[in-house]
């Protein structure tokens, strides 16, 4: 799951077929002015993405010391200090990764720069217990309150993920809820309703709509991975205004947007 | 705005520039006459000024209160055939191309048919600069390696700093006189040139004052007819503003406007000088009458903005003058510069922005007019929320105000050896230029095109446009065997053509030195009365010359594909790359693809790629910084292209970096269009690298899509932004907020967009006014999705 991944960009390509020569394990292939990868066979040498003049094919991902993330975010640190911004670890999910994701946090904290964690929330409640007093703000999906739905679309169960965002803001940590606005799967009254109470009943009250799109399904086409929302349209502005609006009456602070 | 203001606005913008012959024929009478020929040079000039000032025709139009335009009406341009008379075909060009026209009826070609080409066509001050120039200068100057700027237009490049506020014209005379009393014939060789300047000053000065006292009696004589009882009183005003500035310091905010434009006019109607004239610091000079003016009830704040709002409509009637050949390429525009300043700090060192800052601010948005470009001078103590009302500007997509960084502008002036009180009184004027207002002459003298460079030093100092060699044999770069012999090469060339520009410019300036003082312009600039000095002869407090480096990200881009690619990687052979560039990429779509995608890049926060623009910097600053000029002063550097790299692009072919002959090469201190990908903090990183405080200015242009700004928090992440590129010591950033959708949109329906203002290049300018190449160069400039 953590590995890095050849990705292709048919948009980029430029026939050239510097690619299909350079492959050792004859895993690409040309016809018909289309590159295609045969996943089997590839051993993500990287030989093709070296010799791709248009960065068409590209390995995506790649391993990174502590030290060297921390000298990336070194690079930033002025803006931080400007901004009283800071550093943001998402994914993915970066409770993925517990242990590189605490040491970076460590990192931050030696540096006095502000973190935050986006995580759908499914993970071990010792690996929340292990980092939540090092994270300032953590940016927490809600999908649905509906085990069941959660389970059809996820598929696993919301419950450790509602489990663990009661530890945190019973800990008193920061959150700020993330509620993905998926047509037809999510944004029923219900469901609103069930989420609204359930994050007030925890005193918590900022809450981000972001509204399903479909930017990623380019990604996935590139990774040959199939698309499985693709009939699903985004919310149009005024289903996401009356969503707020909703929110809003419950008591919560809402806003449309990750920003 | 009101009714009279929209109604101004309205002419001002709708009415076409054209050419009136009206100068060319009053100076041409002038020089013809006898008493021409018996006097001294600056008494000659200065006569001439006073002729034209009093034959000139005078213009009130209706509904105004600021009064007096260069030519015989609002848009009617003339022109200075002492410094460059233009062909008949230089204006049949003028009146048909299709990018900044103006018209020029049949009476003004007959009239230059007739008179003003007979009497000029070998007397002109661009027909002897190019007969003198070597022939090293001249085949650098026709193969584009630089542009030379005093060509067509005065030295200039000047602002005005407060001291008409508190003294009227016949102050400066008594200075004039005092400077007259203490020259000493007995010891001082200088003596009688020194008289003659002074003289020529005193002339200046009541030139002026019986032109605005013209506009006196024309508005008496306006009054006397006028039957609307309103306007009658209006003229009465004008009657008496007109007759007290400029010979008196100007008792309210009304006569403080008049003064300077009165100053203003003077200016731009003596020679044509580069960019035009300039208040600078407008919120610092006018508020103390916009305080008195509240406190006593003279004056409210609609008042107040009203007559700003008239001011402004002055500086959009008068364009600059028309511009032919490169000096058209490079300067492709209406716009005139005047780069009105807001902001910074004061003398002492204290937070400058007021209320009148504010209200300056508020007309600029209203007015959404090209001229005058406008700036805010954002210092530590600036207010955030002055910044944020400047950027609500920003965003609205008309290209002003422009954001500059005071800190490092009094630090660029410090290091240039100005003291504290000149540097805190400076600013920015033109698209970038630093300067100690009212006390600097700082010429651009022309832009240095560094791509070319290493085009000839790629081909052994031959052109490859035309085969000739025009620069050194630094040797066939095939037989280079690491990247540093090969930028021994560049360096070597790049100081040579420095050398060429420099020898060519210290014969300019004494052509002007000698042939075409400005007494009027000088006695506006300390210290010219006391050293009894012309302003184009060094008797300024300070001169600097500036020789603009172009192309920065290009070079850079370009070098460190040579290093990466050639030298380190090893991927492409030398002999390869030079076979590409010279098929300009046909068959080598591959190589040009690697070279784009795969080669580091400035503007990425990249250090291999940022140390190469680094070392260029340094290269380029030792060439030229600190070398003397012939006023006394020193060379400087900056980086800025008005719209140069569009033509600079025109003239070399393909590049290390995948650029393709012809395409524009990048502006000002900005990447190469679209090689920037990883955000705006990744760019400020990149260009702060650079030490802006040892130029006189750099330009940074970057793109936002309106969405980016459309709440309250994008504005704070955006002033942030600013914020940090300050402290690290940026010069200057301006924002260009459109899509390019709606860009491409207007390439494809200008009729849609008449009113689409951009920034091109540290000014403003309409979209649809706009070569097509520049325009697609705007459309191309990276629109950052995120920040």
């Amino acid at each position: 799951m953590l590995a890095p991944e050849l990705m292709y960009r048919t948009r980029r390509c430029i026939d050239c077929g510097e690619c299909v020569k350079n492959c050792p394990k004859e895993a690409i292939s040309y016809a018909a002015k289309k590159v295609s990868i045969n996943r089997k066979y590839c051993n993500l040498c990287g030989r093709c993405s070296q010799k791709c003049p248009t960065e068409a094919l590209a390995i995506i991902g790649k391993e990174m010391s502590v030290r060297e993330v921390v000298k990336e975010i070194d690079k930033d640190l002025i803006f931080y200090e400007e901004s009283e911004g800071g550093v943001t670890f998402s994914g993915g999910e970066p409770l993925l990764q517990l242990d590189f994701l605490d040491a970076l946090l460590k990192e931050c904290e030696e540096r006095n720069i502000c973190t935050a964690v986006d995580t759908c929330g499914y993970a071990s409640h010792k690996a929340i217990d292990k980092i939540s007093d090092k994270v300032h703000l953590f940016l927490y999906d809600i999908k649905t309150m509906d085990e069941k739905i959660h389970k059809k679309y996820t598929g696993v169960s919301n419950k450790p993920i509602l489990e663990n965002f009661r530890r945190l803001a019973e800990n008193g940590n920061n959150i700020l809820v993330r509620f993905p606005i998926i047509p037809g799967i999510n944004d029923s009254e219900h469901n609103i309703a069930k989420t609204a109470e359930f994050v007030l009943s925890l005193g918590i009250k900022n809450i981000s709509l972001l509204p399903y799109h479909r930017a990623g399904s380019e990604k996935y086409k590139g990774l040959s991975r199939a698309y499985r929302l693709k009939k699903i349209q985004s919310p149009s502005d005024q289903n996401l205004r009356l969503i707020k609006e909703k929110l809003e009456n419950f008591g919560l602070r809402a806003k449309i947007g990750g920003g | 705005m009101n009714e009279r203001v929209r109604k101004l606005r309205e002419q001002t913008i709708n009415t076409k520039p054209y050419i009136t012959p009206e100068r060319a024929i009053l100076i041409t009478e002038f020089h013809k006459s006898d008493v021409a020929s018996q006097l001294s040079t600056p008494v000659r000039r200065a006569l001439a000024f006073k002729h034209l000032l009093e034959k000139k025709k005078i213009c009130i139009d209706k509904g105004e209160l600021i009064v007096g335009e260069r030519g015989p009406a609002p848009k009617a341009v003339p022109t200075y055939p002492e410094i460059c008379c233009h062909s008949l075909e230089d204006l049949e060009i003028l009146d048909v191309r299709k990018k900044t026209p103006f018209t020029v009826d049949k009476e003004t070609k007959r009239i230059y048919k007739e008179n003003i080409i007979p009497f000029w066509k070998s007397r002109s001050i661009r027909e002897t600069m190019f007969s003198k120039m070597s022939g090293e200068w001249k085949a650098a100057y026709e193969a584009g390696v630089f542009t030379e700027f005093l060509e067509q237009r005065a030295p200039g490049h000047t602002v005005l700093d407060n001291k008409i506020y508190s003294k009227g014209l016949v102050d400066f005379k008594k200075d004039i006189m005092e400077s007259m009393q203490s020259l000493d014939f007995l010891n001082d060789p200088k003596a009688y040139e020194k008289m003659e300047e002074l003289k020529a000053m005193e002339i200046a000065v009541d030139a002026l004052i019986f032109y605005a006292e013209r506009h006196a009696d024309k508005a008496r004589e306006l009054q006397r007819k006028e039957k609307n009882k309103e306007r009658r009183k209006e003229l009465e005003k004008i009657v008496d503003v007109c007759s007290h500035v400029p010979a008196h310091a100007p008792r309210d905010f009304w006569e403080a406007l008049q003064y300077y434009w009165f100053v203003h006019l003077g200016v731009i109607t003596e020679l044509n000088p580069w960019d035009a004239f300039n208040p600078g610091r407008l919120d610092q000079h006018l508020y103390p009458f916009y305080k008195k003016g509240l406190d006593n009830g003279s004056l409210t704040k609609e008042k107040a903005k009203e007559l700003l709002e008239l001011f402004w409509i002055k500086f959009n009637n008068q364009p600059a003058p028309p511009k032919v050949g490169v000096t058209a390429e490079e300067s492709n525009t209406y716009n005139d510069f005047a780069l009105v300043n807001t902001g910074g700090v004061k003398a002492d060192g204290s937070d400058g922005v007021n209320e009148l800052s504010y209200l300056i601010l508020d007309v600029i948005e209203e007015m959404r007019i090209p001229q005058p470009s406008s700036m805010v001078q954002i210092s530590k103590k600036s207010p955030d929320s002055f910044l944020k009302r400047a950027l609500r500007i920003i965003k609205t997509g008309f290209g002003q105000p422009s954001v500059f960084n005071t800190d490092e502008i009094i630090q660029e002036l410090l290091r240039q050896g100005k003291s504290i009180e000149d540097a805190r009184n400076g600013g920015s004027s033109g698209c970038v230029e630093t300067g100690a207002f009212g006390k600097e002459s700082y010429i651009l003298t022309g832009y240095f095109n560094l791509a070319k460079v290493l085009e000839i030093t790629l081909n052994n100092g031959v052109d490859p446009r035309t085969g000739e060699r025009i620069g050194l044999e630094t040797g066939d770069p095939v037989e280079f065997s690491s990247f540093e012999e090969l930028f021994d090469a560049f360096q070597r060339q790049l100081n040579y053509f420095v050398d060429v520009k420099i020898k060519g410019n210290n014969i300019i300036e004494r052509l002007y030195a000698e042939h075409l003082p400005a007494p009027f312009l000088s006695l506006l600039m300390d210290d010219c009365i006391l050293k009894g000095k012309d302003y184009n002869d060094g008797g300024a407090r300070y001169n600097t010359n500036y020789i603009q480096g172009v192309g920065l990200g290009t070079i850079t881009d370009s070098l460190a594909a040579l290093k990466y690619q050639v030298f380190d990687k090893k991927q492409v052979k030398l002999r390869e790359l030079l076979k590409a560039l010279k098929a300009d990429f046909q068959g080598y779509e591959n190589l040009r693809q690697r070279l784009l995608n795969r080669t580091p890049k400035y503007g990425n926060d990249d250090e291999y790629a940022d140390n190469i623009m680094k070392t260029i910097f340094e290269v380029y600053f030792d060439a030229i910084d600190g070398r003397p000029n012939t006023k006394g002063g020193n060379y400087r550097i900056n980086f800025l292209p008005t719209t140069v790299h569009i033509y600079f692009g025109k003239v070399v072919g393909a590049t290390p970096d995948g650029r393709k002959a012809s395409e524009p090469v990048s502006e000002g201190v900005s990447p190469v269009q679209g090689a920037d990908r990883k955000g705006p903090t990744a760019v400020i990183k990149s260009v702060s690298k650079m030490d802006h405080v040892r130029t006189g200015g750099t330009l940074l242009n970057q793109k936002f899509a309106p969405e980016l700004l459309a709440d309250d928090e994008g504005l704070d992440r955006l002033a942030h932004l600013i914020r940090t590129y300050f402290k690290l010591d940026g010069h200057h950033i301006q924002f260009n907020v459109v899509n390019a959708e709606t860009l491409r949109d207007a390439q494809k329906h200008p009729e849609k967009y008449g009113d689409l203002l951009v920034r091109v290049a540290g000014y403003s300018d309409y979209f649809v006014n706009l070569g097509v190449e520049l325009q697609n160069e705007i459309i191309k400039r990276t629109e950052h999705k995120s920040f």
